[in-house]
């Protein structure tokens, strides 16, 4: 006679809420200790300290204001101008069969191309100034929302609409009460993604010819071989980065409690 | 409650096939007024394709339906479904599934609220009124879903196997409540099942099809009252042998053949 040994142990992963925060503040620490034993050269990479401090010194200046507030004026209507136009088309898409058969091949052909290789195009057509940046955005942002949306649309089941169809609702109402709502979970998650496809092109089309702008600053520090900046830039950015991820998880909660 | 429904339905030659396949063949029948017809037949018989057509959600490759009787002026949808899976939307809340279906209607906003309240309590749901439909057990999703068919005051109930979904002690308790609600609002309905037992309880007229492509094999008269009708009664035990022998070779054969949908 002997126990029976459990075997079912494992492959549950748990949540350990600290742990993450640890590690980062663990790691900073490590880099920082490096630079201040001279283990890390600060002229290629600079310590913790020195970018908290080019940092407050921007802060104070209002230089990082500047900056940022240019590249933001930017995300908002890039990211909106392509958001509306890819919710408009998806929805064209996913509702009218001719449209769609028309539209995916566009769709289809065009979503593959790097967005950041028509900059130069975008320029050549809306000038240098903000026009080519906002639409360099936009294009970036309306394939993938066109694509979710669509794949929201197309995951509305059937049997909801069906439903709806027999209790003598108006194709409106069915749009309006049924479909969008069906569709929500997936172009939020579409907006996850164009989240940060924004980011990604607003810093590359700062590069190529802004004044202002985060990719603009990180790009002139990185020639002035000004690591401090370049890597507060970079900080800057991924605040940015987990301040939209948190906007979106906030949205998510909100209007998709009811999963 | 609604008075009784005076909405009788008529079948004329219906048949339909899904492209090389048919599924009903020349259906001739009567849906009488304020009774509760029921389809029974073996798997793949076209029981749910029939009812399709009956709601007008399917359009019949020959024959047609016809409605006559005058509708009552508070019915909102005459020939209104209960499914199988529900079908509820699971972004509103129970009172808002309900509400769905009388928003675009000429009631006004105290009279949706009004019938949104008596439905929630005819069904044992006012409790749960502001809850999402995925805190809700299976019997009390498809209690919602009869609460939402009732509150357009039907001519017909079009049931689709409402209780297949569920296990078989929710199936019992909901049969109970179904056949009271049916019995009390005396609502033209259409029930189908491949359950025997649910067949007599419910029924007056069971309606036998044959396996696929269906057709009326027999229909079978029960003339007692809904209300009164025990499980163990030895007539309908009787009847439900009855059935069970004019579709047990079918059903055999239904099993063995092969998906040719």
């Amino acid at each position: 006679m002997h126990k029976i040994p459990f075997r079912a142990g494992g492959f549950a992963p748990q949540p350990l809420p600290l742990v993450g925060a640890l590690t980062l503040i663990g790691l900073l620490l490590l880099w920082q200790a490096g630079a201040s034993l001279g283990w890390i050269s600060t002229r290629f990479l600079s310590d913790p300290l020195a970018i908290l401090r080019a940092l407050w010194i921007l802060l104070v200046s209002g230089e990082l204001w500047s900056h940022l507030s240019a590249s933001l004026v930017r995300l908002a209507w890039g990211w909106l101008a392509g958001t509306m136009a890819g919710l408009a088309v998806g929805l064209l898409l996913g509702l009218f069969s001719l449209a769609r058969a028309a539209g995916m091949a566009v769709v289809s052909a065009l979503f593959p191309v790097p967005k950041i290789a028509l900059v130069p195009l975008f320029i050549i057509w809306f000038g240098i100034g903000e026009g080519s940046k906002v639409i360099t955005l936009a294009f970036g942002v309306f394939f993938p929302t066109v694509i979710n949306v669509l794949a929201g649309v197309d995951g509305v089941p059937r049997n909801l609409i069906r439903m709806a169809q027999s209790f003598g609702l108006s194709r409106w109402a069915i749009l309006l009460k049924i479909i969008l709502p069906g569709a929500l979970p997936s172009v939020l998650a579409g907006f996850r993604i164009t989240s940060s496809t924004a980011i990604i092109l607003l810093v590359a089309a700062e590069m190529i010819g802004a004044e202002h702008g985060i990719g603009a600053f990180v790009l002139s520090a990185g020639n002035l071989y000004d690591t401090d900046n370049l890597l507060a830039g970079i900080a800057v950015l991924s605040v940015l980065g987990l301040a939209v991820a948190w906007i979106i998880g906030w949205l998510e909660r909100k209007l998709l409690a009811w999963r | 409650m609604t008075a009784r429904s005076a909405v009788t339905l008529s079948v004329e030659a219906v048949s339909h096939a899904y492209p090389s396949l048919p599924v009903l063949d020349g259906i001739t029948l009567t849906i009488p007024a304020g009774q509760v017809t029921v389809l029974v037949g073996p798997s793949g018989c076209g029981k749910s394709t029939l009812l399709a057509i009956l709601g007008g959600m399917l359009h019949p490759s020959a024959g047609q339906v016809r409605m006559a009787g005058p509708v009552a002026a508070e019915c909102l949808n005459p020939l209104t479904y209960v499914f199988q899976d529900f079908a509820l939307l699971p972004w509103r809340s129970v009172a808002g599934n309900i509400s769905l279906v009388l928003e675009g209607s000429r009631l006004s906003r105290a009279a949706r609220q009004a019938r949104i309240a008596e439905v929630l309590a005819l069904t044992g749901l006012a409790p749960f009124a502001a809850a999402w439909p995925k805190q809700l057990s299976g019997g009390m999703r498809q209690r919602l879903g009869i609460a939402r068919a009732l509150a357009v005051r039907p001519a017909v109930l079009l049931m689709d196997e409402p209780l297949s979904a569920l296990d078989a002690q929710t199936r019992a308790l909901l049969l109970e409540e179904f056949s009271d609600l049916i019995a009390r609002s005396g609502v033209t309905t259409v029930y189908v099942t491949h359950t025997l037992s649910e067949a007599v309880r419910l029924g007056q007229q069971i309606v036998v099809l044959s396996r696929r492509p269906g057709r009326i094999r027999e229909i079978v008269r029960l003339d007692r009252p809904l209300t009164g009708r025990r499980a163990a009664d030895p007539d309908l035990l009787a009847t439900e042998a009855h059935l069970w022998d004019l579709i047990r070779a079918d059903a055999a054969d239904a099993d063995r053949e092969l998906d040719h949908a």
